[in-house]
């Protein structure tokens, strides 16, 4: 009876793919393109969060946490910048991560060497992956930095460890939008094709899906503001948009203390305005980052499972 | 099978659709040292029985043995050790043509040292050396093909692939092509599978070629192989004189001469049972007439297979 059992590991040549993809990533135009969007963008509304907190110095104990939060108007705070910046960075580097395979003609001698199909999947996630987080990195000092700088004010251990949380949502979301686009790459052989349908899916997620879920929720509701509520809550949660907003306010807000329906009786007696402890901010958005790793995992699942099947052949 | 046979298909069948063959029930082998041409139309089944011998696509049915190995079981063994270029070979652009090849050559796990010289060698081998820090973008398609061929041998593999090597090339190049490949196979003593839809220029590099039509193997041999094959042991032999006797009853006399056609005044093909050249210059002479040229003819390629694709339309048709 013949063996089933692959030879060697699904991930020889892990290294090679994923160190030449970072190259790549890190030094594409796209990506050049974006870094200077996002630096002009977080640099004025950091700069703007900075004016506003220099009244406050001293009254804030979450001043670093703030820097990110607040807005002034025209100019939105720099987590708005970032939740619109990020998934378009992820479907920027994603969307042809496959589909430029083909069309470039590469894919069939990249498959002829001492590889399993694996690695490409691997090393491209793999190199989106550092790429952006070296990237977020370098934005995340920087404001730390700047923190320091304009406000004088050393950021506590607590609002360190919430902004690195805030990193890491960050860097899921950014990566679940690669994902997405990468899935796209494989699906469509077109990359405009693939950008399109990334874009489209993203827009649906973050505007039409909100208001998909208000109109669910009060059809399914049957009445009841409660439940009507809930339900827009539990829809709402689809979107990973939202899943990113309620994990990134609930660690850069310390005093969110809930993100789903409360009711009046269940907040009686709660010290309202008091921050959470960082842990305690940790639990409350464990579904969501949970959602997030899982949505991750499923999306690649998915795109590995449509890759397999594919022909090499144009 | 060949005793030596270091690749052999058996009954080889690829379905995508079910009842559908692209690949049907096939079987050949290739000897160590020697050039093996795939020959047939686009959308004969070439590319996807190259693919199965890659362990790149799972065969429906049958077995393939490549170096001892099964290649979809041993993929990696059998990658290691044949290398492939495409029909619809591509580079990335924003890299330069020493990236390109270095990139894949990385798979190979290779020391730096070692890798450098490999690479190094094979530029100078498909003499690109001094366009070797260009991106591949500059390249023509011809250098482009010429770099897939580098990129082959900086594998140092056993056996070669090569999928439409040639298409797409200027005349010029397609000599060039073809002679590094008899080089290789000469100084190197590399085993090439050749796959054309270009029957000249495979006939002037493979030691045998397989007929492909409609996914069937439909020949199989050397070329002296498949003309007995397909047009029995006779010899053609051409005769021009200078003269304006008619020798046309002097040849249909002569013992052996099977039909005799006058092709003009002073030229005729003799259908033969035997090389009769001798005899017929003798006959030439024989009748006071000089002798211009007396050459034996073989079938070509294309003879051949254009034969045997009627041959195979036939039986379709009659069953």
């Amino acid at each position: 009876m013949k063996s089933k059992e692959r030879e060697g590991s699904a991930l020889t040549g892990l290294k090679v793919v994923f160190v030449k993809e970072l190259q790549e990533y890190a030094g594409s135009v796209r990506m050049v393109v974006l870094m200077v969007l996002i630096l002009l963008t977080a640099g004025a509304s950091l700069y703007v969060a900075t004016q506003t907190l220099r009244s406050y110095v001293g009254e804030d104990s979450y001043m670093l946490l703030s820097l990110f939060t607040i807005a002034q108007n025209p100019i939105p705070s720099f987590m708005s910048f970032i939740s619109f910046l990020v998934p378009l960075t992820g479907i920027a580097l994603g969307f042809d991560a496959i589909n430029s395979e083909y069309q470039n003609r590469t894919l069939g001698r990249l498959l002829s060497q001492p590889i399993y199909r694996d690695v490409l999947l691997f090393g491209k996630a793999l190199g989106a992956l550092v790429a952006m987080a070296v990237v977020l990195l370098a934005l995340w000092l920087l404001v730390i930095g700047c923190a320091m700088f304009f406000l004088g004010v050393p950021p506590t251990g607590e609002q360190i460890a919430r902004a690195l949380m805030y990193y890491l949502i960050t860097l899921l979301y950014g990566l679940l939008w690669y994902m997405i686009a990468m899935t796209m790459s494989i699906i469509f052989r077109q990359s405009a094709v693939s950008a399109l349908v990334s874009i489209a899916l993203w827009l649906f997620f973050m505007i039409f899906w909100p208001m998909i879920s208000q109109v669910v929720a009060a059809l399914a509701g049957g009445g009841s503001e409660y439940e009507t509520a809930k339900l827009s809550v539990v829809l709402g949660r689809v979107s990973p948009y939202n899943l990113y907003l309620e994990s990134s306010i609930a660690m850069l807000s310390p005093t969110t203390r809930s993100l789903g329906v409360v009711l009046f009786s269940q907040i009686q007696g709660a010290m309202m305005g008091s921050p959470l402890p960082f842990g305690q901010s940790v639990l409350l958005i464990w579904p969501q980052m949970t959602s997030f790793v899982a949505s991750v995992i499923l999306v690649f699942a998915l795109a590995y499972v449509i890759f397999q099947r594919k022909e090499i052949r144009m | 099978m060949d005793a030596k046979a270091i690749l052999s298909v058996e009954n080889l069948t690829k379905q995508y659709v079910k009842g559908v063959s692209a690949v049907d029930d096939i079987s050949f082998s290739l000897k160590e040292g020697e050039v093996f041409g795939l020959l047939g139309p686009n959308g004969s089944g070439k590319t996807t029985t190259i693919l199965m011998l890659l362990g790149l696509l799972e065969p429906t049915s049958g077995s393939v043995q490549v170096l001892g190995s099964d290649p979809f079981r041993k993929p990696l063994s059998v990658k290691r050790q044949v290398a492939y270029m495409p029909d619809d070979i591509g580079f990335y652009d924003s890299m330069s043509a020493y990236g390109n090849v270095d990139y894949t050559a990385r798979f190979l796990g290779l020391d730096p040292d070692e890798r450098k010289r490999r690479i190094e060698e094979a530029f100078a081998l498909v003499r690109l050396t001094d366009r070797m820090n260009d991106k591949a973008r500059t390249y023509s398609h011809g250098m482009k093909r010429r770099l897939g061929l580098a990129e082959v041998l900086v594998k140092q593999p056993k056996i070669a692939i090569l999928d439409e090597p040639t298409q797409g090339l200027d005349p010029q190049s397609t000599q060039e092509f073809l002679q590094t490949i008899r080089n290789l196979k000469e100084e190197k003593g590399m085993t090439f599978l050749v796959s054309s839809h270009q029957l000249d220029e495979v006939q002037s590099i493979c030691d045998r070629v397989g007929l492909f039509s409609k996914g069937k193997l439909i020949g199989y041999g050397t070329l002296p192989e498949l003309s007995e094959r397909y047009f029995g042991p006779d010899k053609l032999v051409e005769v021009q004189v200078d003269g304006s006797k008619d020798l046309g009853p002097v040849f249909s006399a002569m013992e052996g001469v099977l039909k005799v056609t006058r092709r003009d005044r002073s030229t005729w093909m003799l259908q033969c049972a035997a090389d009769l050249r001798s005899k017929v210059s003798q006959a030439v002479f024989g009748n006071g007439e000089n002798l211009v040229s007396l050459s034996l003819l073989s079938h070509s390629l294309g003879d051949i297979y254009q034969h045997a694709f009627e041959e195979v339309s036939h039986e379709e048709q009659g069953t």
